[in-house]
């Protein structure tokens, strides 16, 4: 790749686990959280992240932001190696996660930025510029005094994404980013995200459970799973990988015999006038809802968007099948 | 230097966020004037059945009352400082979040909890010792150099104080339960460190031993520098010394968890 930003080479993670087994007696086990990974991200590109809990995701971040060293292989961020150079790269690079925040619980929004600058060695006239600008890409101009604690999850995750980007990162890395915001705020960090990467041409790694974010903010997924890169790609070609299904429910005006549905969609699930139906999700639902509506006494209906995890596993469990040599 | 106003700038959060809990600063400045005169009228009566106990004059010894009150959460003797939130982000992973940053984590926590130390002298310590000072005969020098020498010494039992809570909050990367150590630390504190009688009181080979050990450079020798007991130079290089090793030690504690310990939660 010609810019190569962030580079793995066979990286690899091992964890000795102890456990008790009895009485001052210890088990050792050997855990491979990240087993050969190898994956190259250029520089502006956004990539997600994704895989099950436990796939190796937070070990693979671990590893890229430098807190935690990789037992074998190669890794190099922007040139840097970073678990030995983890303060130098720490200038470089933003983090974001869903579920914890950078800022200062006690004490108002503001203070942190301060902090911020200090910390990253901004200079004046850049601060006063990204924290003007983000303030008002993110709305955050009547937060800036409250105290943190005082924010909602919605505000507060926009004051940890500002609070990553004052010092202009080179990549970013974000953990979750939309996880429990209502979809508003949702929309508005999905939208902000996409004009920084188009704008200031930063690098993002993204690890969700979310498929809409992958969808509205990302060319190219990876999915990792045990440890290995199950897939690397855009992600049309995931669902097509994974056979994943939308869900189309069916509320109809009473109980009736399963829907005779033309094939591939075909009835899951049926409790009283409700029915599940499923289809590809590579196919649009209306001339399914048009077939179904034309023969049965349709009250309501919706459809649901494939559920990530579902899809991986579905991957999953087929390769395991296929036995690739 | 852009660090140094970066430090400064962390001092000064530590000093805000404890600023703005302003009840629990006037509890804190009522249970300290409380338990000063708790403590005064049982160290009265006991100099007046030991006059000179431990090399001290009954006023003396109302003075180091007064003094450890009014230290009590400058020094945090009982813990209760930043070691508390350390060891709760080492246990639920947030400490991640720290080494994340380009910022030596020692240095980042000495300023925050140096932050804290001053507005706990100012907020908690100053009423306490005053109310005492009025209201009990004290020794108190009359000369500015020897308030000057005191406050260097009381600076340098802060860091003293404060590389004794690093090295115990450290510990939660392998215990990641903290309750024990913070225990460990209130009892070791108020002990050793003097704040139920002078370490100068304590008898025979336990005395010569308290005296050496690191938590004798918080409480006692600041106060004996204050009351002519100690000769500033000595009590310095004690306190010195102490501050550089358990720095050093903290550092080397650091530098294994941060390698081989895996962060907590995903």
């Amino acid at each position: 790749m010609a810019d190569a930003f962030i580079e793995l080479d066979h990286v690899e993670k091992v964890f000795d686990v102890r456990r008790r087994t009895g009485f001052l007696k210890r088990e050792r086990r050997r855990v491979r959280a990240v087993d050969a990974l190898s994956f190259t991200v250029a520089r502006g590109e956004m990539v997600g992240y994704i895989g099950p809990n436990g796939a190796g995701k937070s070990t693979t971040i671990k590893m890229l932001t430098g807190i935690l060293t990789p037992s074998g292989g190669r890794l190099r961020v922007a040139g840097i190696d970073p678990s030995r150079e983890r303060t130098r790269l720490a200038h470089h690079m933003g983090v974001v996660f869903g579920q914890r925040t950078t800022l200062w619980w006690d004490l108002p929004l503001i203070d942190s930025y301060r902090l911020m600058h200090r910390m990253y060695r901004i200079p004046d006239a850049r601060y006063r510029e990204n924290l003007d600008r983000l303030v008002a890409l993110l709305d955050l101009g009547d937060l800036l005094d409250v105290p943190v604690r005082q924010l909602s999850l919605g505000q507060r995750m926009r004051g940890d994404i500002a609070a990553a980007l004052l010092h202009d990162p080179q990549v970013l890395y974000l953990d979750e980013p939309t996880i429990g915001l209502d979809v508003v705020s949702k929309t508005r960090v999905r939208r902000f995200l996409r004009e920084l990467n188009a704008e200031r041409g930063t690098t993002v790694l993204l690890t969700t459970h979310d498929l809409q974010d992958i969808e509205q903010l990302c060319s190219r997924v990876m999915v990792i799973d045990h440890g290995r890169l199950m897939y690397d790609g855009p992600l049309a070609g995931l669902h097509e990988a994974g056979e994943s299904e939308r869900t189309l429910v069916v509320d109809l005006e009473r109980e009736w015999p399963p829907i005779d549905a033309p094939a591939p969609a075909r009835v899951v699930r049926v409790e009283g006038p409700r029915q599940w139906l499923a289809f590809p999700a590579s196919r649009s639902a209306a001339p399914l809802v048009a077939w179904i509506a034309e023969r049965y006494p349709l009250a309501d209906l919706s459809v649901r968007e494939p559920d990530i995890e579902a899809v991986i596993a579905r991957m999953y469990a087929e390769r395991a099948g296929r036995a690739v040599p | 230097m852009g660090s140094g106003r970066l430090y400064l700038a962390v001092a000064v959060g530590g000093f805000r966020r404890y600023a703005t809990y302003r009840a629990a600063t006037a509890a804190g400045v009522f249970t300290n004037t409380a338990f000063g005169l708790i403590l005064v009228h049982t160290y009265l009566a006991l100099w007046e059945a030991r006059p000179g106990l431990g090399g001290y004059e009954q006023a003396q010894a109302v003075t180091y009352v007064w003094l450890g009150q009014a230290l009590f959460a400058t020094l945090a003797i009982q813990g209760g400082g930043f070691e508390v939130e350390l060891m709760e982000r080492i246990r639920t992973g947030e400490i991640a979040v720290d080494l994340y940053r380009p910022v030596d984590l020692q240095l980042w926590w000495l300023a925050n909890d140096l932050g804290r130390s001053v507005f706990q002298l100012l907020g908690r310590g100053v009423v306490p010792f005053v109310f005492g000072a009025l209201v009990f005969p004290t020794a108190l020098p009359g000369d500015v150099a020897t308030w000057g020498a005191f406050l260097v010494a009381l600076l340098l039992a802060v860091v003293v104080s404060f590389a004794i809570r690093y090295l115990f909050a450290l510990s939660a990367f392998w215990l990641l339960d903290g309750q024990g150590v913070a225990q460990a630390l209130t009892v070791t504190g108020l002990f050793c460190s003097g704040m139920t009688l002078p370490l100068n009181a304590f008898p025979g080979a336990l005395g010569e031993v308290v005296r050496v050990l690191p938590w004798a450079a918080q409480l006692q020798l600041p106060a004996d520098v204050l009351m002519g007991e100690a000769a500033p130079l000595g009590a310095y290089a004690f306190q010195g010394a102490w501050a550089v090793a358990l720095l050093a030690a903290g550092r080397l504690v650091q530098a294994a968890a941060t390698r081989r310990v895996v962060v907590q939660g995903g």
